[in-house]
This record gives C-alpha cells, sequence and structure tokens, in this order.
C-alpha cells in the first residue's frame, strides 16, 4: 500500500514512549514552537486530543521548544521529542504544522499543511465531529513555517544518517577526545599533510557532484584489486579538499589510470620516481576555476591542487599504494602529492591536447601521463627566431634520463606563452616543433656508447660487437615524435619552458591515457 | 563525537605466512626472470651453480614480459604446475 506511513516511537517529556501505528486511529501533529502558525493551531490539536478513540500525539522539533508550548498552551496532549528529527525527516515534513490522520495500520487518511481554515473544519467534521470550537476566532489561512528538516545543514545530516543513505562506507566514530586530525593520521590516510575530515554530510554534499550511483565501481584499483566505488572516490576527494564539481574529473582520472595501457601498479611501484600527471582540456578548465597561467604548475589553485590530490588519496587508500609497501620510488616525488593542470588553450593557437588525440574542442578530456621528473625549466631568455629556441628545448630534453639514452619514450613539454609567441611568429606548428627538438638532438649512436668520461645504456662490449653502418646510424633522442605531448600553459611574463620526463614508454611500461570527463 | 567514513577499501590486511621450507631441494626449480637489466646475468651463474651442487634437479627458466607489470595468470600457473620451487631475480 502506497499510503502506508513510516512507524516510529518517540518518547515524551515524562520519558514515556508512544509508537505509530498505535491500536486505533492516530493523529499526528508535526510542529515545532517559533512557528507563528503551530502556536495558532495549537490549541485545535489539543481539542483533537478531547476525542475519544484517537491517539493525538504532536512530534515536536525541539526539545526546548516543546516544553516552551506544553506551558505557553497548557497542554494535555504528548509533545514528542523529535529533536532528532528522525520521525521528521522520515516523513518528509516540508511545511509546519503538519497534521496527518491515520489508521491503525499506519495509512493515511487525511493530512493539513498550514492552516486553511476551511480544510481544517472539513477534518474536523471527518475525525473529530464532537469537538468544539470557536472558529471565528480563526483567521482564513495562515502559511506554515519551514520544517527544521529542511534546513540545508540539518537535511545533509539526516540524509546521511537515514536508512536509505546512499552512504555504504563504514563509519568510524572518533571520541571526543580523540583529535580528529591526529586520529587521520595515525590511521595512515594522509599523505603527509592534513586532510579533511570525512564527514557523512561533507561527502554526501561531495555525492552531489556527480550523477553517477554511489556504489557503481568506477575501476578497480592495484595493489589491493580494490572497487573504487564513487562512494569511495567521494570520501577521498573530501579529504583532498576537493569541492563537489571536481568529483567527475577525479572519477574520470582513475578510469583513466586503471587502464592496462597506462599501467598505474606499475607507475606506482617502479624504483623510478613515477607519478601520474592529469591534464585537463576543455570547456570544464573554466567551470572549476582551474588555473592555466601564472604558477599554473606549482600551488595555489584549489581545482589543480585538489583534484591531483584527490587521486594520488584514492590510490593510496582504496587502491593501498604506499610508500615502503608496493610503492618503492627512491627518491619518490613531490608529484606524488598532486600534479594536475590544464592547458592555457585559449591563448595557445596550436590545437590542443585532447584534439590532437582525437577529441572534439568542447569535449572536457583528462590526460593521464606517467611522469618521473619536472617540471625541469627551460631557460632560454635570448633565442627570438623558432628554430633557435626549439634547438635550445631539443639540446635540454636531450638530457631526459640520461644523456646517453635515446630511442626514448614519452614526454611531457609546457610551452610558455612567450616562447609560444616566438614559435607562432616563425610558423612553427606543434609538428614543426617536434621535429625541431628531434633533429637537433639526434647523434650517431656510437656518440652513446658508454666510456669513461660517462657511462650510458650501450656498453662498449655490446658496441664492439655492432657492424660500423649500425653505429654510424643517427638515432633519435624519442622513439617517435607522438611520444613529444606538448601543451601550452604559464603566466604571460617569462621566457622560458617546462619539460616532465617520461617513464618506462609504450606497451611494456605506460602509455598515455585520455578520457572525456562525463558528469 | 566526529564520525568519518572509511577511506580504504575495508579489507583487513591478509595474514600471509611463508610456506614451510623443505629440508633438500628436489624435483624442479623455476628461474623466473622479471625482465629488468642483468636479471638473466644473475640466473646464467645461479643456474650453473646449481646444475653443478644439484644434478638431479631440473631448472626451468622462466621471463615475465614486462617487468613494470605482474606475471600474466598463465605463466603463474605454468610455474606452479611445473615446479617445486621458484627463484626470482628482482634485479633492483
Amino acid at each position: 500500500m502506497s499510503n502506508v506511513l513510516p512507524a516510529f516511537s518517540l518518547q515524551d517529556a515524562s520519558g514515556a514512549d508512544h509508537s505509530f501505528p498505535a491500536a486505533g486511529r492516530s493523529i499526528l501533529a508535526f510542529v515545532k514552537e517559533d512557528c507563528p502558525t503551530c502556536n495558532l493551531v495549537m490549541p485545535l490539536i489539543e481539542a483533537l486530543h478531547g476525542e475519544p478513540d484517537v491517539a493525538v500525539v504532536a512530534p515536536g522539533q525541539t526539545t526546548k521548544g516543546n516544553a516552551i508550548l506544553m506551558r505557553r498552551h497548557a497542554l494535555t496532549l504528548p509533545i514528542l521529542d523529535d529533536s532528532a528529527l528522525k520521525a521528521s525527516f522520515a516523513f518528509n515534513v516540508e511545511t509546519v504544522p503538519l497534521v496527518i490522520a491515520a489508521d491503525a495500520d499506519g495509512a493515511e487518511e487525511g493530512r493539513l499543511v498550514g492552516f486553511d481554515k476551511g480544510e481544517w473544519q472539513a477534518f474536523f467534521a471527518r475525525f473529530a465531529p464532537g469537538a468544539q470550537v470557536d472558529w471565528d476566532a480563526y483567521p482564513d489561512w495562515r502559511p506554515g513555517c519551514g520544517s527544521l528538516t529542511q534546513d540545508p545543514i540539518v537535511a545533509e545530516r539526516l540524509q546521511a544518517e537515514a536508512e536509505n543513505s546512499p552512504l555504504r562506507a563504514r563509519r568510524i566514530d572518533i571520541a571526543q577526545a580523540d583529535d580528529v586530525h591526529e586520529f587521520m593520521f595515525d590511521q595512515g590516510f594522509t599523505d603527509g599533510l592534513p586532510v579533511v575530515p570525512p564527514t557523512p554530510e561533507r561527502v554526501l554534499r561531495m555525492l552531489a557532484g556527480t550523477q553517477r550511483d554511489p556504489q557503481s565501481v568506477v575501476a578497480t584499483l592495484p595493489p589491493h584489486m580494490a572497487p573504487a566505488t564513487v562512494e569511495k572516490l567521494a570520501v577521498n576527494a573530501v579529504m583532498a579538499g576537493c569541492k563537489p564539481d571536481h568529483l567527475p574529473v577525479i572519477i574520470t582520472a582513475i578510469e583513466a589510470l586503471c587502464t592496462d595501457e597506462f599501467n598505474v601498479h606499475g607507475v606506482m611501484a617502479t624504483t623510478m620516481a613515477a607519478s601520474p600527471v592529469l591534464v585537463v582540456n576543455g570547456p570544464i578548465r573554466e567551470r572549476l576555476g582551474m588555473n592555466m597561467r601564472l604558477g599554473v604548475l606549482g600551488q595555489g589553485n584549489r581545482a589543480n591542487a585538489a583534484i591531483g590530490r584527490g587521486v594520488r588519496l584514492a590510490l593510496r587508500n582504496i587502491g593501498g599504494a604506499r610508500p615502503g609497501g608496493t610503492e618503492r620510488s627512491t627518491f619518490g616525488n613531490p608529484m606524488k602529492f598532486t600534479m594536475c593542470f590544464p592547458e592555457w588553450e585559449e591563448r595557445s593557437g596550436w590545437p590542443p591536447l585532447h584534439v590532437e588525440r582525437g577529441f572534439q574542442p568542447e569535449d572536457s578530456v583528462v590526460t593521464a601521463f606517467a611522469l618521473t621528473s619536472g617540471p625541469q625549466l627551460i631557460v632560454e631568455q635570448v633565442a627570438r627566431q623558432a628554430a633557435q629556441l626549439g634547438g635550445s628545448l631539443g639540446l635540454t630534453m636531450a638530457s631526459m634520463h640520461h644523456p646517453r639514452a635515446y630511442n626514448n619514450g614519452d614526454c611531457l613539454l609546457v610551452v610558455s606563452p612567450e616562447h609560444l609567441d616566438a614559435f607562432v611568429e616563425g610558423g612553427y606548428s606543434k609538428d614543426d616543433l617536434r621535429e625541431r627538438i628531434q633533429s637537433v638532438s639526434a647523434k650517431p649512436l656510437r656518440e652513446l656508447v658508454a666510456d669513461e668520461s660517462a657511462g650510458g645504456p650501450l656498453t662498449p662490449e655490446r658496441a664492439a660487437a655492432m657492424p660500423k653502418e649500425a653505429l654510424d646510424r643517427t638515432v633519435r633522442k624519442f622513439a617517435s615524435n607522438d611520444n613529444i605531448h606538448i601543451v601550452v600553459a604559464g603566466s604571460e611574463a617569462g621566457s622560458f619552458s617546462a619539460f616532465f620526463h617520461g617513464w618506462a614508454s609504450g606497451p611494456m611500461g605506460s602509455i598515455p591515457v585520455s578520457r572525456k570527463i562525463e558528469s | 563525537m566526529t564520525t568519518i567514513l572509511d577511506p580504504t577499501d575495508e579489507r583487513v590486511p591478509v595474514r600471509r605466512s611463508i610456506t614451510p621450507r623443505p629440508e633438500r631441494i628436489e624435483g624442479n626449480v623455476a628461474l623466473l626472470d622479471i625482465s629488468k637489466p642483468r636479471g638473466n646475468v644473475l640466473l646464467d651463474r645461479l643456474e650453473a651453480l646449481l646444475a653443478e651442487r644439484l644434478p638431479d634437479v631440473t631448472l626451468n627458466r622462466y621471463a615475465k614480459p614486462t617487468f613494470t607489470k605482474p606475471a600474466p595468470a598463465a605463466l603463474r600457473s605454468e610455474i606452479k604446475a611445473d615446479n617445486h620451487f621458484v627463484i626470482e631475480a628482482l634485479a633492483d
């Protein structure tokens, strides 16, 4: 039966229990003391209480207010303590006074909201025909007041505590004497910096950032191979300091990281200092207020910092990737705290990263790279000519991993607006810049053989076994021009670019992955 | 009192105990190279030493396709099915 009302059991001021449904007909009156209309109708509700075979109870929304109502109106009917608002929430009370008549099975027979004299008279005629009321003393109409359950903060708490709450994560009660921040440090929940306590209310608010079912599994996170539900990601997003509209980026980033191509397990486990680095493209950058200009790769912007941190905390807490466990990086890397930034597409004029990777300009996209070092600043404040400037970038980038490590994999180059202008003036496209980087850094293989001055991947013994033609062959720093990923960002002032070294690339390591961000 | 939601996967860590060590090395021994540089050098040397000291033991060589990823399930099953011992060269 659809009109059966929720059951409850509440106590009156004397501590006596009152349950609904009761043995016979019940009339429930939800009231709060500071509502003028509730005060207007309290004598009427008291009059209902005088009717035989009807149990009249009034769940009041504050303990103190209930006592005042009792005194002020000399009530004999039981005012029930619903200060926890559980019954009001279960009945979805939006406006008080709300008066409901129900039968012994708890099925609704009629209701009144606020005060409309005609409706109240009809209600009395039906349920309390013997009651004596001087209706002339009452106005025709008075609006009700907002129920306390509608207060936004209270509503979130109630939703989080309700039986039909979307939250399923284990609740951890922290004693009053304990410091919540110290507790979370002790549990190993943090990256070494304080986190925002993920209270049920905050997580619920975070979940409003996505339309996805809180219990849907976004990905399986190594090394624990744990299911990352939307709810668990929201918990970690709260801890990272995210806003609800950041959550879709985190969800999408986790999807991208947990592909076989990206191989996040290897990225986290390697002794190299690899870390996921996220680049955001498309309209969502502006919507989230991400910083793509001055200080883009540093601190100071909430979206940039918190999204990257939320992803990292999820890998740590849900996936179990922790330094000293499966995370074995020799040095670690500050990017392991957070590294997420947007491309300044509008300043660029070059096709943005996501368009180069097959998405539409109006798509919002996150691209995940596995990068080991960076941002390495490339200082070139003199060259103004595109080929010369590109040469400077190429020679610097040739040091990636090791100056003699060639035929290398992915890297990420962030070109500043000042350098961009020089390239554009020289007619350089992104592809022209890639080719310039490759050509200026190309070397005959024999120059890359380890010798007494320095080592390198190609040992003299292996080189000695190679034919002369092989050693004369020119090799390029990067296996393919496509390994050089280029974005534009940074402030208008400064003749610098920034360069991130890759990790093991390709199917044997990690392949950059882009995913469209859905709400 | 503050209530927070558990940010972890809520799994109680599994306590793993080491398989009892046998008294003698008999049967088949797998030599697993995870494909890191020079892991094969270590295993070549070990294989020679083991062949010398334990002539009755069969030595089987295996290699992971890449050190960056866990060994494929098929390789793990093959090693488990065909061997009594595994020596893995981690190389780091």
